[in-house]
């Protein structure tokens, strides 16, 4: 009987299916599989692709192309004269998506965001740990458990978040990913029916897109919501064709079999550039990558010393060789698309005499040390055992001797933070919310020493401003204060800042509406095919 | 043979065992920290660390970690991932069909092509065809799985035109999965091209994975026939005047097929091997990529489970190539 029911489920799902051919069907060929589909529970940007920015939305939304935020399910906030506390005003109307799985009954209000919120940070709700290993770690790396007070709803269609502390980069937090707004009817529906797992395989929200079907590792099918807060999309369906290859997704993009492809091979960019059936959009991302001397061990010690071995690294053939030029050479630690970038502050410009003589005046004869290479290819340095080479050949240059090193990457993580490490670590950031303190702070604060801080820098000087900046609202009052902090930076020179990638998109040309963002994300809303 | 059968069922019983300590230890050696990675390049609280392996069991003596896994795995639970939050046996006969599937379509193509040549070169021992078809095989043989991917799918795939780059079937098809072999359930789905459309994604794959067990399979023929040809009984069978096609078909082949098809049971394992880049390059959702991205992950409940349940396949196949000796030669009685 089963079985009956089974196939006749499938003839029904062909039947029903075999007009989609003649749908509108965007395809995009993704990176990698999604490690489920409740936003919350991961960090990964794939994952986020693949849940956050098609089934859901949250209650402030990144403004398509840039890291400004705009109402999205709350129209409207307010906060208290004490920065405390947020009102958020939300949306009226919106519905949840109407999918074979669950049929809502009722529209968005304040009960689905205080449950989206008390999941991730209350011990005692029941979703807390409704699957193996739930630990909210976005969440908790955002400081959400401890900045937090409450969530309160004030009635259907307010709530108030009251904070512990002042913290302007709040709002930014709340537009990101794993922020997203589930529904607690459909989770009361998986409660009551012992089916908690289904809210990581079978995702429900109020976003452009509904979802279909996942066959693990291979395909992802969404259809556009047709009750969407923000308009019916132009595309009918929304495919996920997960190929991890990057040659392979390109022949894919070239035989047509895909619309648009993420992170290709720098090597192909030229080729892709030159097909006529191809067009490539490009951006500088929001992210950087560094080499982090460990500023507590001699004679790394000393700001001359690390200016000096910043002034032997030729920066631009790193970008020549490891990008083919799509990068730029960094200056300071935050990416040129940022908002306060300091563009007054002057890079070490690349002079082996002058970081000759540097060294000298600072005592350093015969240097020996260690430079750690990432075992694995980031969006921030795609081949970082190639840029260690050409440090080390700079650095001969100098009279310095490079033993490179390496780890597996989980080993490499963890051995880099340690305080007493020996030698400087290759590493980057890619931003997660294009609020500045998500890099100055999270990267360089004393508080993150021994963790994120993998230059193991504690300035009095550098931490005060940007923990000033942390607590005021005002966005001219914080640019300064993140403008000194660059200066400072740069004076003391933790860190031999080394590029900022650009990120390319290749599409088919009969691809418009998507808008490049520069916080990495894929998202299809707005999106339509016209070849 | 009731009694053989039951005796290497029983010899499979410590070897599980083996297996799973081996599984189970080595993947604890590697260095690297499952919780620390579910945080990415963000660092986690020593605290929050902590909490997070205690909730996992990760704090308690690997001995009582052990045992906890495998009084799981007696009783069919094999545990959840740590990335999914999937059980493990879920996942595994989700994806293990996709495999199967590629596998056998590899190892059909390898004997079909292979035997043949092999027993052709036999034959025309020091020819010309002899000398191409051991070479190709010694190229095959050699070839970069990765590399020969690549080049079929920017050749067929690319330039002609002629197969799907990759995938098990064109998006336009859309059923439920029946039994998760795409071949079967294109045709229950009942849908115009679908089979066709599956036919045509297993080719480069098949292609691409059964090229080095055709090579060695086509040079275990070759040397397995070339000895057989020399014996007795076969310079007899000529001198009674049989044909050709009967003393090598009949009475060469036989005894000749019991090393193929020893290695042709050997190649299961180094197929399963082979799939992992395979399955990459051809995005073909099986174990074996699933396998790779675990590794990395550090995810131990999804190797630890993945290694068991490979390895009884693998020790089920060995068992048929055994059981299998006594169809080819009679003389061979378990």
């Amino acid at each position: 009987m089963l079985k009956k029911t089974t196939f006749a489920a499938a003839l029904l799902a062909a039947t029903v299916l075999s007009g989609a051919a003649s749908a509108k069907t965007f395809v995009y060929c993704s990176e990698g599989s999604p490690e489920g589909f409740d936003p919350g529970l991961y960090t990964a940007g794939t994952t986020f692709d693949a849940a956050a920015h098609t089934v859901y939305n949250r209650l402030l939304e990144f403004k398509k192309g840039t890291t400004e935020t705009e109402p999205g399910l709350a129209e409207s906030y307010t906060v208290s004269d004490d920065g405390l506390e947020y009102t958020f005003k939300l949306r009226p109307g919106v519905k949840y998506q109407t999918t074979e799985f669950f049929t809502p009954t009722r529209d968005f209000n304040a009960d689905d965001v205080v449950f989206s919120f008390d999941r991730q940070l209350k011990a005692d709700n029941p979703w807390n740990k409704y699957v193996t290993g739930a630990s909210w770690e976005y969440a908790a790396g955002m400081g959400f458990p401890e900045v937090i007070k409450s969530v309160e709803k004030v009635d259907d269609l307010t709530v108030k978040i009251t904070l512990t502390r002042k913290e302007a980069p709040f709002l930014a937090n709340v537009a990101m990913p794993f922020a997203s707004i589930v529904s607690k009817e459909y989770a009361d529906k998986l409660q009551a029916d012992g089916k908690m797992n289904q809210m990581n395989q079978m995702p429900l929200g109020t976003g452009p897109f509904a979802f279909v079907a996942y066959q693990q590792d291979a395909i992802i099918r969404y259809k556009a919501n047709p009750d969407y807060w923000g308009g019916k999309q132009k595309i009918d369906d929304l495919v996920f064709a997960i190929t991890p290859d990057a040659s392979v997704r390109y022949q894919k993009l070239k035989a047509g079999e895909c619309h648009l492809m993420p992170f290709p091979n720098a090597a192909d960019v030229a080729a892709m550039k030159a097909d006529t059936n191809l067009k490539v959009v490009e951006q500088e991302g929001l992210n950087v990558a560094y080499l982090a001397y460990n500023t507590t061990q001699a004679p790394f010690d000393k700001p001359e010393v690390r200016k000096a071995l910043n002034q032997a690294i030729n920066k631009q053939a790193i970008v020549d060789a490891v990008f083919q030029g799509a990068a730029t050479p960094a200056t300071n630690p935050i990416p040129p698309t940022m908002w306060s970038y300091n563009k007054a502050v002057e890079d070490d410009k690349y002079d082996p005499e002058a970081s000759k003589k540097g060294l000298e005046a600072a005592g350093v004869k015969d240097l020996k040390m260690k430079v750690w290479a990432m075992p694995v290819s980031r969006p921030y340095m795609l081949n970082a055992r190639r840029a260690a080479e050409l440090i080390q050949s700079d650095f001969a240059k100098v009279g310095v001797t490079v033993e490179i090193v390496s780890y597996e990457w989980a080993e490499y993580l963890d051995k880099s933070k340690a305080k007493d490490r020996d030698g400087a670590v290759m590493l980057g950031w890619t931003g997660d919310n294009g609020d500045p303190d998500n890099f100055l702070d999270t990267l360089l604060g004393c508080d993150a020493v021994g963790g994120n801080n993998r230059a193991q820098w504690c300035n009095k000087e550098f931490d005060d401003l940007v923990t000033k900046a942390k607590e005021t609202s005002d966005i001219a009052e914080r640019t300064k204060l993140y403008e000194q902090a660059q200066v400072v930076f740069k004076k003391d020179a933790p860190w031999a800042t080394i590029d900022h990638s650009l990120s390319i998109v290749p599409m088919r040309k009969g691809v418009e509406g998507f808008v490049q963002s520069p916080l990495g994300d894929f998202a299809f809303d707005g999106v339509d095919i016209t070849e | 043979m009731l009694r053989f059968l039951l005796g290497r069922l029983a010899v499979l019983i410590p070897t599980f065992i083996g297996v799973s300590i081996i599984a189970f230890s080595f993947i604890r050696l590697l260095p690297g920290d499952p919780v620390a990675l579910l945080s990415g390049e963000r660092v986690m609280s020593p605290e929050r660390h902590a909490e997070i392996s205690a909730e996992l069991g990760f704090d308690r003596p690997i001995v009582i970690q052990y045992l906890d896994y495998l009084w799981g795995v007696v009783r069919g639970d094999f545990g959840t991932s740590i990335v999914t939050k999937k059980p493990v046996v879920d996942q595994f006969f989700e994806l293990f069909p996709a495999t199967v599937e590629l596998s056998l379509c590899a190892i059909v193509f390898a004997i079909v092509l292979g035997v043949p040549a092999g027993i052709v070169a036999a034959i025309k021992r020091g020819s010309f065809a002899d000398q191409a078809m051991m070479g190709t095989a010694l190229v095959g043989f050699s070839m970069p799985i990765f590399w020969w991917g690549l080049l079929l799918i920017m050749l067929v795939s690319g330039m002609l035109g002629w197969t799907p780059v990759s995938g098990r079937i064109s998006l336009m098809f859309y059923f439920p999965p029946v039994t998760g072999f795409m071949l079967i359930d294109s045709l229950l789905s009942g849908q115009a091209g679908a089979f066709k459309s599956a036919v045509s994604h297993l080719i480069l794959p098949t292609i691409v994975l059964g090229t080095i067990p055709l090579a060695v399979i086509a040079r275990q023929t070759r040397s397995a026939m070339l000895e057989v040809l020399s014996e007795d009984y076969v310079r007899t069978a000529r001198a009674k005047g049989l044909s050709t096609f009967r003393v090598v078909g009949v009475h060469a082949l036989r005894n000749a097929m019991i090393p193929v098809v020893t290695t042709v049971g050997l190649q299961v394992g180094v197929m399963l091997a082979g799939a992992i880049l395979t399955e990459t390059i051809f995005s073909w959702p099986g174990i074996g990529k699933w396998m790779v991205d675990s590794v990395s992950r550090r995810d131990y409940a999804v190797i630890q489970g993945g290694l068991l349940m490979i390895a009884a396949v693998i020790m089920l196949v060995n068992l048929a190539v055994d059981l299998m000796y006594g169809l080819i030669n009679p003389r061979i009685r378990h």
